[in-house]
């Protein structure tokens, strides 16, 4: 069934037909619709689930990993500040290895305060253990939150996940999607089944401590764990194209890089506009790329070496800066580069801070920058 | 792709008349996208938002920099810098009781106390289409049922046939 929704009403869709047991959660702009539309599908009984009603976003959390350490599929979702206040419940829920999933509407984080869509949120807490996804689109959003539950709860991966939606440009913004059938999203994602739980009959410690000794042990798992995630991801995504008939592409997605010369490494919504400029060079006679990158954790390290290996030079454009360094995507990529014995110099582009739009025009000075080569960090529209 | 660029005060409707376009045009091999101009919404502030419609999916998800067409729901809104953001040989449509002077002008207003409508957004969507085939009339119609709740199904077609008829669509 095809319905005219925005990127939050099409993921709140794709939660409900996960059927979570459990959803708690606080609203924030830019993801308040999520939060909306899941309690008014309790409230009509169209979703059979415990809607939990938080005071904060550490609540939140911490409700659904009570939830999931009773063996339950649980749901959460937040944006920005929110996630920041987690922040401390997120490593309990990795660290616990309970399979969460979280919606997190991408959003600017204080001061100056701000309520549109950039991605520092989600990438300041790249590293608290939980799979990240970032969707481009209304229909990816849905279909990522079925997926999510699929990696997430999978034995080999028992992980969090965050699936972002890039706020306002995603989260409010309409498109036609198609909306599977119950009997086929029943049909793709099993029930959760765990003995990670709190269970009389077969009691396990959870939550305990773990001294110097034994401590490496755990975080050394907890990594492997998204080893196995890659596997698990593809796997996802074939059993999805099997069920659904759509057909995602793994840790990343490649447009024209096979003899690209020049490519663009972005994430999010931005792919879109990237792709679009990239044929307009391509016309010109310039061979040009775009590499959009779909999960940030576990992270495209082979696949992104692999793509660019014809390019002359590469630019990351990211909405995100960590500060004395440069974007986070930027240190990420140029790592796997590096590991995967690419030399073409790497160029970063910050933008889209706080909500500004990046344009056609912005896009096209960035192809040009990394043609003619340009500083390492460069930032869109603002003028030294 | 067609753009158009919906202009009025916040609780006026300007972005349920971009949805409404959007979910009207959609369908097989037609693409949509409908946004608004992000940020709170405050009664009575300026407000904009965007409707893009393809025969293509859509990637540009950029706000628009040149529209066919740019809707004034509210005359006092109106400017003559708004003729930059147009393409060539596009249109800007007021919602207005007077003429103003290279713009296209519907008193919606009357239309809308006449069939008591708190707002002329469905009127000036009717506007839109009706002189310019963007969608048909039951293809509104369809986006009307589809976008709004029930109850306001009647009035809101009502209001776009009036619309039709009175610019001869």
């Amino acid at each position: 069934m095809k319905k005219f929704l925005s990127g939050d009403e099409a993921f709140a869709e794709g939660v409900r037909l996960a059927c979570p047991e459990v959803i708690s959660a606080y609203p924030i702009t830019p993801q308040t619709v999520v939060v909306e539309k899941l309690s008014e599908m309790v409230e009509n009984g169209s979703l059979d689930a415990e809607f939990i009603h938080v005071e904060s976003e550490h609540s939140a959390l911490s409700c659904a990993i009570g939830a999931s350490a009773a063996g339950v599929r649980t749901f959460t979702a937040t944006s920005s500040q929110g996630l920041l206040y987690m922040a401390e419940g997120l490593v309990y829920a990795s660290g616990g290895r309970f399979p969460i999933v979280m919606m997190n509407a991408n959003r600017a984080t204080a001061l100056p305060w701000n309520i549109y869509g950039d991605q520092r949120d989600s990438l300041a807490l790249l590293d608290t253990g939980w799979i990240q996804s970032y969707a481009e689109n209304a229909q990816e959003a849905l279909d990522l939150a079925l997926m999510a539950y699929y990696i997430a709860e999978h034995r080999d991966v028992s992980t969090p996940y965050m699936a972002n939606l890039d706020g306002f440009i995603l989260t409010h913004t309409y498109e036609n999607v198609d909306i599977p059938a119950p009997e086929q999203a029943k049909e793709y994602l099993p029930p959760y089944e765990t003995n990670n739980r709190f269970d009389f009959e077969h009691p396990v410690n959870m939550g305990f401590s773990a001294g110097p000794e034994t401590n490496i042990i755990f975080k050394y798992k907890e990594h492997r764990a998204f080893d196995r995630a890659r596997g698990v991801i593809a796997e996802a995504e074939d059993r999805f194209a099997q069920v659904f008939g759509r057909r995602y592409t793994g840790l990343l997605d490649t447009y024209l890089t096979e003899d690209a010369e020049y490519v663009i490494i972005t994430l999010g919504t931005i792919a879109g506009l990237c792709r679009n400029i990239a044929d307009e060079l391509r016309e010109q006679g310039i061979k040009a790329g775009v590499i959009r990158i779909r999960y940030l954790r576990p992270f495209p390290n082979d696949e992104i070496a692999a793509a660019v290996r014809n390019a002359k030079a590469v630019g990351v454009l990211e909405k995100d800066i960590s500060f004395g360094n440069a974007g986070t995507v930027y240190a990420n990529v140029t790592s796997a580069l590096q590991w995967g014995g690419i030399t073409a110099p790497a160029y970063n582009f910050i933008g889209g801070l706080g909500g500004r739009d990046i344009s056609a025009d912005d896009i096209r000075d960035v192809f040009t920058k990394v043609q003619t080569g340009t500083d390492r960090l460069n930032w869109i529209g603002v003028s030294r | 792709m067609t753009e158009i660029i919906w202009i009025g005060r916040g609780g006026q409707g300007a972005f349920t008349a971009a949805k409404l376009l959007g979910a009207a045009y959609a369908g097989e091999g037609r693409f949509s996208l409908a946004f608004p101009s992000f940020g709170p919404e405050r009664r009575g502030a300026p407000v904009r938002s965007f409707t893009k419609l393809s025969d293509s999916p859509i990637n540009d998800r950029s706000q628009t920099a040149r529209a066919r067409h740019i809707v004034l729901l509210d005359r006092t809104l109106y400017d003559r810098s708004l003729h930059a953001l147009l393409t060539e040989g596009g249109t800007i449509i007021v919602n207005s009781p007077e003429s103003i002077e290279d713009t296209v002008t519907f008193d919606g207003d009357s239309i809308a106390r006449e069939l008591r409508l708190p707002t002329v957004n469905t009127i000036m969507s009717g506007v839109l289409c009706g002189l310019y085939g963007t969608v048909s009339k039951e293809e509104l119609f369809s986006a009307v049922e589809g976008v709004m709740p029930k109850k306001l199904h009647e009035k809101n077609k009502a209001a776009i046939e009036r619309a039709f008829d009175e610019v001869g669509g």
